[in-house]
Order: C-alpha cells, then sequence, then structure tokens
C-alpha cells in the first residue's frame, strides 16, 4: 500500500533505443495519486513511447517503472494484471468493430476481472451516462462519431477502474468540432480527482487542465513546471521555441 | 539383397522417361495457358460489355466451368465428343480443349477484373493531357492491367499444370502413367518401386511447380503499388 | 436418351454421391483445422514449428492431389503402411486442403490491424484473449469468402477419389459407359450429380460473402 505522499507512479532512469537511436534518454518522473501530469514537445521527441513503455507495449532496454510501490518492469509479473491498473487511451481509438458500444466496455471487466455481466454493464451504463452516450450502448463503432467514438474508447478505459490513466494524443485524429467534447469529458475525469497522464497537442487544455507539465525533447524531459510557469515564462530556450509555434502575433 | 529401391530410378532409361512424361505434361499445359491467354483477353474484354445477352451468356460460360470438376469435363469432351461427332478425340487432345474452354473462364474472368479495377478517373487521365483513346489505353490503362494480371496468370498456369495430371485417367500416356509402367516392368526386380516412382513424380512436380509460383509471388510485391 | 437406363442406375449415382459428399466434408473438416493450426503458427512466428508450418504449405499447394494419392494408396504399402482407400482420400484430401485453408486464415489474421490487437492488451486481456475476442472474430469474417472457395475447390478435387479404387461418381460413369456403351445418359447423369452437389455450396457461398460484406464493420 502507499505511504502517505508516495508517488503512485515512478519511472528511474528510462532508457530505451531502437536500433542505434536512443529514443528515451534517462527519464525520471514521479506523478502522485490525483496529480494530472501534461506531456508537451516537439513530434519524435519520445511522448507517446513513454506512455508505452509505461503500458508494456514496448520493451525497456534499461531503468525501471514501479507502479504503487511495486516495479513493473521487471518482468515479474504478468503485463494483463498490470494493465488492469494502467488504462490508455489511443490516438486511433480502436474501438472492436465486431461489437456493440457495451460489448466494447464490458469486454476487459468480464473477461479480465471476472465481473458479472449484469454487474459490468452497471457500471458501463453509469459511465456512458455520464459522457452523455448512454443512449448509443447498442449501437456498433461504425455508427459513431470520431468523437464519440474516442468518449467510448476513454469509457472502456475507465470501467476497468485503473490507478492511472494515460491518453496519447486523443484528439489528434478528430475534425476540430469533436474536438472539445473529448476535452471535457478528460476535465471531468481531472476535476473528480483521476490520476492522468496526458500527451496533447492542445495547449489551452493544457494550461486548464494540468497540474503539471513536462517538456520533453530528443527524448529528455527538458523542463517539468507548473503550467503558469511554463506557458508564461519558459525555463530553457527550447521551450521557449517550441510554444512560438503556436504563438500567431504578427 | 536387391539393393535399395532408389535404384530402380538409375535403371535402364527410367529417369529420362520420366521426364519424357513430364514433358508431355508440360506441353498440354502451356499450349492450354497459351491458348487461354489469347481467348481469355478477348473475353474478358467481352464480358465488360454491358450487352445483357453477352453478359448472361459469358457468365453461364464461366459459372459452368468455375463448378464443373475438370475431369468431369474431360470425360464428357472425350467420352462425350467422340460418341456425339463420331470424332475421335485423342485423349491429349481432348486435354487441350478442356484446359482451353477453363483457362479462358478463368483468364476471362481476371482480364475483366483486372480492367474494371483500374480507377475510371485512369481512362480520363490521359485525355486531359491530350491523348487519343488508343495511346491512353495503350500507355496508361494496359500497363496497369498487365501488372494486375501477370502475377494471377502465372498463378493459373501452376494450376492448370497441376489439373493436367488427371489427364492419366483418360489414359494419356503422361508422367504418371510412365511410373505405372516402370513399376509394373520391375515389379519383381524392384518390388518397392512404387514407393520410389511415385515419390520421384511428387517432387519432380513440385520443383515444377514452386519456381513459378515463387516467380509469381515477386512479380506480385514488385508490382504492388 | 434412354430414360429407362436412367431410372435404372440412377441410385448408383446417389450412392457415389453420399460417398463424396461424406470423404469430402470429412477432408474439408480436417482441412480447417489443419489450416487453423497452421496459420496460427505463422502468424505468432512460432520458432521451430512456423518452418515445417511454411514447408508443409509449398509441399502442398505445388503437388497435384492425384499424385499425392498414387504416393499414399500404392507407394506407402511399400514401407508397411497400408491405409484403405476412404483413409488414402480423405488423409490426400486434407494434406491438400489444409494448405489452402491457411492461406485463408492467415491472410484473415494478417488483415488486422497491430492497433486492436494493442487496444485489446490495454484492457488487460492477455495473448489468448486477445486472439479469441478481438483478432479471431474480425479475422474469420475476412476469410470467408476464401475459405468458400476452398469448399469448392476441395469438393471438386474429390473427382480423382476413384484413382483409389473408391466407387465414386467417375468411376460410376466410366463403368457405366464401358458395360453398356450408354455415354450419353451415363455422362448427362454425372453432370447432374455434380451440379446437384456443387450449385446449392455455390449459392450458398455467394449469399455468406453478400450477407458478410453488407454487415460488415467497415471504419
Amino acid at each position: 500500500m502507499l505511504k502517505e505522499n508516495e508517488p503512485l507512479l515512478e519511472i528511474r532512469h528510462l532508457r530505451k533505443n531502437y536500433d542505434a537511436n536512443d529514443v528515451l534518454n534517462d527519464i525520471s518522473l514521479d506523478i502522485c495519486k490525483g496529480e494530472v501530469v501534461v506531456v508537451v514537445g516537439p513530434s519524435g521527441c519520445g511522448k507517446s513511447t513513454l506512455l508505452r513503455c509505461i503500458n508494456g507495449l514496448e520493451p525497456i532496454q534499461s531503468g525501471e517503472i514501479l507502479l504503487d510501490g511495486l516495479p513493473i518492469t521487471d518482468g515479474k509479473k504478468k503485463w494483463s494484471e498490470i494493465r488492469q491498473k494502467i488504462g490508455m487511451v489511443f490516438q486511433s481509438y480502436d474501438l472492436f468493430p465486431h461489437m456493440t458500444v457495451l460489448d466494447n466496455i464490458i469486454l476487459g471487466p468480464t473477461k479480465v476481472q471476472g465481473r458479472k455481466r449484469e454487474a459490468a454493464a452497471k457500471s458501463a451504463e453509469k459511465l456512458l451516462e455520464r459522457i452523455g452516450l448512454l443512449d448509443k450502448k447498442d449501437a456498433y463503432p461504425r455508427q459513431l462519431s470520431g468523437g464519440q467514438k474516442q468518449r467510448v474508447a476513454i469509457v472502456r478505459a475507465l470501467v476497468m477502474e485503473p490507478a492511472i490513466m494515460l491518453f496519447d494524443e486523443v484528439t489528434a485524429a478528430l475534425d476540430p468540432e469533436m474536438v472539445r467534447e473529448v476535452l471535457d469529458v478528460m476535465l471531468e475525469l481531472a476535476r473528480s480527482g483521476s490520476t492522468m497522464l496526458i500527451v496533447t497537442h492542445e495547449m489551452q487544455f493544457a494550461k486548464a487542465v494540468a497540474n503539471r507539465v513536462i517538456f520533453m525533447d530528443g527524448g529528455e524531459i527538458v523542463e517539468s513546471s507548473s503550467p503558469e510557469e511554463f506557458f508564461l515564462q519558459p525555463k530553457t530556450d527550447r521551450a521557449r521555441r517550441f510554444l512560438n509555434i503556436f504563438n500567431f502575433e504578427k | 539383397m536387391q539393393g535399395l529401391g532408389i535404384n530402380v530410378l538409375f535403371m535402364g532409361n527410367n529417369l529420362p522417361r520420366l521426364l519424357e512424361g513430364l514433358l508431355i505434361t508440360m506441353k498440354i499445359s502451356l499450349l492450354a495457358v497459351a491458348l487461354s491467354i489469347v481467348l481469355g483477353t478477348l473475353l474478358g474484354m467481352v464480358m465488360t460489355l454491358r450487352n445483357p445477352v453477352t453478359r448472361c451468356l459469358t457468365k453461364v460460360y464461366f459459372e459452368f466451368n468455375r463448378i464443373m470438376p475438370q475431369l468431369v469435363m474431360l470425360f464428357l469432351v472425350y467420352f462425350g465428343l467422340t460418341k456425339l461427332f463420331g470424332i475421335n478425340l485423342s485423349g491429349q487432345v481432348s486435354a487441350v480443349v478442356v484446359f482451353t474452354l477453363w483457362g479462358t473462364a478463368e483468364m476471362g474472368d481476371l482480364v475483366r477484373g483486372a480492367l474494371i479495377s483500374i480507377p475510371k478517373h485512369q481512362y480520363e487521365s490521359g485525355a486531359a493531357i491530350g491523348m487519343t483513346k488508343l495511346q491512353n489505353y495503350r500507355y496508361v490503362i494496359i500497363p496497369q492491367t498487365l501488372r494486375r494480371l501477370i502475377p494471377l496468370a502465372i498463378n493459373l498456369t501452376t494450376r492448370m499444370i497441376k489439373t493436367t495430371a488427371l489427364i492419366v485417367l483418360i489414359g494419356v500416356v503422361e508422367v504418371l502413367k510412365t511410373g505405372q509402367q516402370i513399376i509394373e516392368a520391375n515389379r519383381y526386380t524392384v518390388p518397392t518401386a512404387a514407393l520410389w516412382i511415385y515419390g520421384t513424380i511428387f517432387f519432380l512436380y513440385f520443383f515444377t511447380c514452386w519456381p513459378i509460383s515463387i516467380l509469381a509471388g515477386r512479380l506480385e510485391r514488385k508490382w504492388q503499388n | 436418351m434412354d430414360l429407362n437406363f436412367i431410372e435404372k442406375y440412377a441410385p448408383m449415382y446417389v450412392e457415389a454421391t453420399g460417398l463424396t459428399l461424406r470423404l469430402g466434408f470429412i477432408g474439408i473438416g480436417f482441412s480447417l483445422v489443419i489450416g487453423l493450426i497452421c496459420s496460427f503458427l505463422l502468424y505468432y512466428k512460432t520458432p521451430v514449428l512456423q518452418k515445417i508450418a511454411a514447408c508443409y504449405i509449398e509441399l502442398s499447394r505445388n503437388t497435384p492431389l492425384l499424385v499425392q494419392l498414387f504416393f499414399l494408396y500404392f507407394g506407402l504399402p511399400k514401407l508397411g503402411i497400408m491405409i484403405s482407400s476412404e483413409g488414402c482420400a480423405i488423409i490426400g484430401l486434407s494434406f491438400l486442403g489444409g494448405s489452402y485453408m491457411a492461406e485463408a486464415f492467415r491472410s484473415g489474421l494478417e488483415a488486422i490491424e497491430k492497433s486492436q490487437v494493442e487496444a485489446g492488451l490495454s484492457v488487460g486481456l492477455n495473448h489468448g484473449q486477445v486472439m479469441r475476442y478481438v483478432v479471431l472474430p474480425q479475422a474469420l469474417s475476412i476469410s470467408v469468402p476464401a475459405l468458400c472457395a476452398n469448399v469448392i475447390f476441395l469438393i471438386k478435387e474429390t473427382s480423382v477419389f476413384s484413382a483409389v479404387a473408391l466407387a465414386d461418381l467417375m468411376f460410376v460413369a466410366k463403368d457405366l459407359i464401358g458395360l453398356y456403351y450408354k455415354t450419353d445418359e451415363a455422362l448427362f447423369m454425372l453432370v447432374v450429380a455434380y451440379m446437384i452437389i456443387l450449385l446449392p455450396i455455390s449459392i450458398m457461398a455467394a449469399v455468406l460473402e453478400w450477407r458478410l460484406r453488407y454487415a460488415g464493420f467497415g471504419n
């Protein structure tokens, strides 16, 4: 069990490379319960890879990750167990096209956690209601818009009651009108105390939702500060240059 | 001890005879393939015409060939035509007729599929830069059609070579029949001949068809755009 | 056309049809199992077994069923392995069919994007569960057209069973032609018999494909 003030997720000296390239170089990061950490940075800086390493979708070369004080990267625990505590939402939502929305959501609880179908369906429906999609529970993914699919994907991850939620550029593939509905869901989650690690390009959103902003570049954490500090007075040159991309003043 | 049965292959001119038998199989199938490509291309073009009569006729022709086992077709031609028209078709000629009919149907369908899979705007793009319809066909449509077609046609060739083995059942002397003759002739001297002869024939077919299918695979990957 | 002859000998055709269908479907059944197993070996790239599966597929796809049957029926006894006619027929058809089914299943499996697998894993499913609940259902519906085409192909291939002394349709036809010279009638019944076998299967396959295409999950 976690002691007072012990971080929920600890990443220590994480290193990952692809062939000869260093994709992640000595990353260390702690996230506490209830914290919302946003990771920003230019393309290819390794932000998505970091999330995928935390979830075990990518192997790491050295370093370790601890969840709830226990190491998860030493190969002793099964990833299928670990992943129940880590919820992940992908850019391409990836709902299962051959199942209804409800079935998509309760697949995890019933098959992995062994919950009964009725109980799982109840939890699923409660969450669907929370995001306003209860009427779509028997629809198939192909009948939903991109924004709706992404919201369902979030519910699919939430229903497993994970300790931490990872969001990998979840609005990057959406049409602009639908981005807002997804971000609203994420804001609500943050307000209700979820622990979240978010990779995004939506700067306004990042300012509003984050407790802490991490700036990554070239596989390293370059800056780590509060959103006010980061957006108004970035400490490093690289951060400044990055933020300028979003600045259109004449 | 009569020595290893495999020796039967090296006795007399057994192995050359087997290869000759295989050659007959190859000749028949390659001739049928050649005819099928020509006729099939024509059929394929006909199949894309919008005329309901041609559509119906070609569809019936195609479906009949698709459903009837080739061996049944061989029987129909070899036994049936002989009686019907009083002409005496040899097994080899029957085989060429049957496989050409089958191959034409398949090629026709392939050509039709290839022609309709070319996006409509390709037919127009040539016109947009000033080509005549004929030039458009020659430089834009046909090369693309060929690229889709050739690997599939090579695949058809392999299938035809394998199916030609059936002609032994209407009495043609090809590799299997030759094998049977060798086994019979050596019934007392090499009692295990059947094992080695049929095993060899198995690998003869394999080493004939396998390189061809690898070629088709390579071309298909190379031209996949 | 001598209708009396047809009436008299139709039962022989019926019996032969029964034989063809029985052996055919047993062979198809085994083919599906062999094919599914091989496709998993290829998909998961299991060390040694993958190579064996690949070799098997190449050998089986590049040799005619007739040659395989001759080897099984005439060749193996020389090694002391005696298999009945029916056994040879089933083994031969399964050997041939397995590789065709393997290709059909494999292309279905490979059509499923990796991201689907990752989505399944992220919810805590293990690899077996991902295959069972996420990948396989989708892959199977993609494979259906090829699987159906293979079924039709294998039923057609059963026409060589007379080569291993089975009283199948070709045998009956040839027998009647040889004995009674009633070529027209014998051939007519032969064509009808195969039509009766293959037309329904062909139509069912087309219907199945159509239904799956329109119920398609599309993205």
